[in-house]
């Protein structure tokens, strides 16, 4: 970028100037962004210390292969990208509202902010979808005890281990009390048959039957840390996002109320970029370490 | 234009005059690099079961990469870091240094957990089978 020339030699640090060349309150919040950066640093370390140290951790492709309204589809990475463009193309409008604050350009600022807080309401709701799908979500998984049960994925349960031989399956089955079988079964989804509302009147020997003979994939009881580690570090980066989204509503309002104009420059709105900027970076991150590989 | 007013101690204000060309461009490499992450996570996640151990690992190495290109592309042009002076740039980037020590030192230990886990190199038989020896009367009180 052609920045105007700086006269060589330059003695930054002779005082009288900022040897950053930047306001108090800008270098202050890359010191706060670096921080922050640090404990996302350190989130995602210790779950990757964690996830070396085991043998079976879920693979995401299995985990995270839905996607809204396309019901059991197989579509790994599919809505994760969806969420990872809608914040990038957030963080665009983000510097193109920093860009129009540049220009003192009021109604540029007003028009970019809107799109951006749009793009972080967007982005909060898949979050929304996604945790409201595994929380909710029903897979048959064997316990510790070697009966089998319907599961879902929380910051303690994790469903998503090793996968189950059929022979093994057919064992546990032989073991599971009877409410299990009939939430087992209650999951089954036939085609052309009624709903399976009625499993808990049927004999343990018809359970059975019904779900050995179904395509039921059941997975051993998969290591807790992953719910953990998923929902705390996606929880802690959503969280992130909404307090964006808040500062950015609140850089709107100012820039309305035309604040900024009266105090000759924009660079409220630069700071809240930085960080808006950062939440970008730190999904990135998150992208890599839980969905990518 | 009008970065002067914000602080006397900002002495060289960057011009922030030129078009709105280079941010685009940016979201499009940022939107490619993405693009070729997700065909590589494609390629694992078809092809990587048949694959030699090494090749996944590398595979999943050249994503990273690709992630931390995508990081440069935010900081240095959506943040504006590279257009700050040198001084600026150092006391952000400098600290983050530390994160090469932390990431291979801390996979380093957990992959070293798991080959305790996965050989005996971590279990200690010969303490576990020592019997007790018989208790003398009148040492414990």
């Amino acid at each position: 970028m052609s920045t105007t020339a700086i006269p060589a030699g330059t003695k930054w640090w002779n005082g009288g100037r900022s040897p950053f060349n930047a306001s108090y309150g800008k270098v202050m919040m890359w010191y706060f962004l670096m921080s922050d950066a640090f404990t996302f640093g350190a989130f995602l370390i210790s779950y990757g210390t964690i996830r070396f140290s085991v043998n079976d951790w879920a693979d995401p492709n299995k985990v995270f292969n839905s996607f809204p309204f396309a019901g059991h589809a197989n579509l790994p990475l599919a809505f994760v990208s969806l969420m990872t463009f809608i914040l990038i193309f957030s963080s665009v409008t983000m510097v193109l509202a920093v860009h129009e604050g540049h220009n003192m350009n009021k109604k540029g600022v007003e028009k970019y902010m809107i799109l951006t807080i749009i793009g972080g309401a967007a982005f909060l709701s898949c979050q929304a979808w996604e945790w409201t799908h595994l929380l909710t979500g029903e897979h048959v998984t064997m316990l510790n005890d070697g009966t089998l049960s319907v599961l879902p994925t929380t910051a303690s349960s994790n469903p998503w281990g090793l996968p189950l031989e059929h022979h093994t399956m057919l064992l546990a089955l032989q073991k599971t009390p009877h409410d299990q079988l009939a939430s087992i079964a209650a999951t089954i989804h036939h085609p052309g048959a009624e709903a399976a509302h009625n499993t808990f009147s049927m004999s343990d020997p018809e359970l059975i039957n019904m779900i050995s003979s179904s395509e039921i994939h059941v997975n051993h009881l998969g290591r807790p840390a992953f719910g953990s580690y998923f929902f705390g570090i996606t929880g802690f980066h959503g969280f992130h996002v909404f307090s964006g989204v808040v500062i950015n509503i609140i850089m709107y309002a100012k820039t309305k109320l035309g604040h900024f104009d009266q105090r000759g420059h924009y660079e409220m709105i630069e700071k809240a970029g930085l960080y808006w900027h950062f939440v970008d970076l730190v999904w990135v991150f998150v992208f890599l370490c839980f969905y990518l590989v | 234009m009008s970065q002067h007013s914000i602080s006397p101690e900002i002495t060289h204000a960057s011009d922030h005059n030129e078009g709105t060309g280079r941010i685009w461009k940016i979201f499009w490499v940022l939107s490619m690099l993405t693009a070729i992450e997700l065909a590589l996570g494609y390629f694992l996640y078809f092809k990587g079961s048949d694959m030699a151990h090494s090749a996944v690992l590398g595979t999943k190495i050249i994503i990273g990469i690709l992630t931390l290109l995508k990081a440069y592309y935010i900081v240095s042009v959506f943040m504006h870091l590279g257009d700050e002076v040198r001084n600026m740039i150092m006391t952000i980037c400098v600290p983050l240094v530390l994160f090469v020590w932390f990431i291979i030192a801390f996979l380093w230990d957990g992959n070293s957990w798991k080959n305790m886990r996965n050989t005996n190199a971590g279990s200690r038989p010969s303490i576990e089978k020592v019997q007790s020896a018989p208790v003398k009367e009148g040492t414990l009180k």
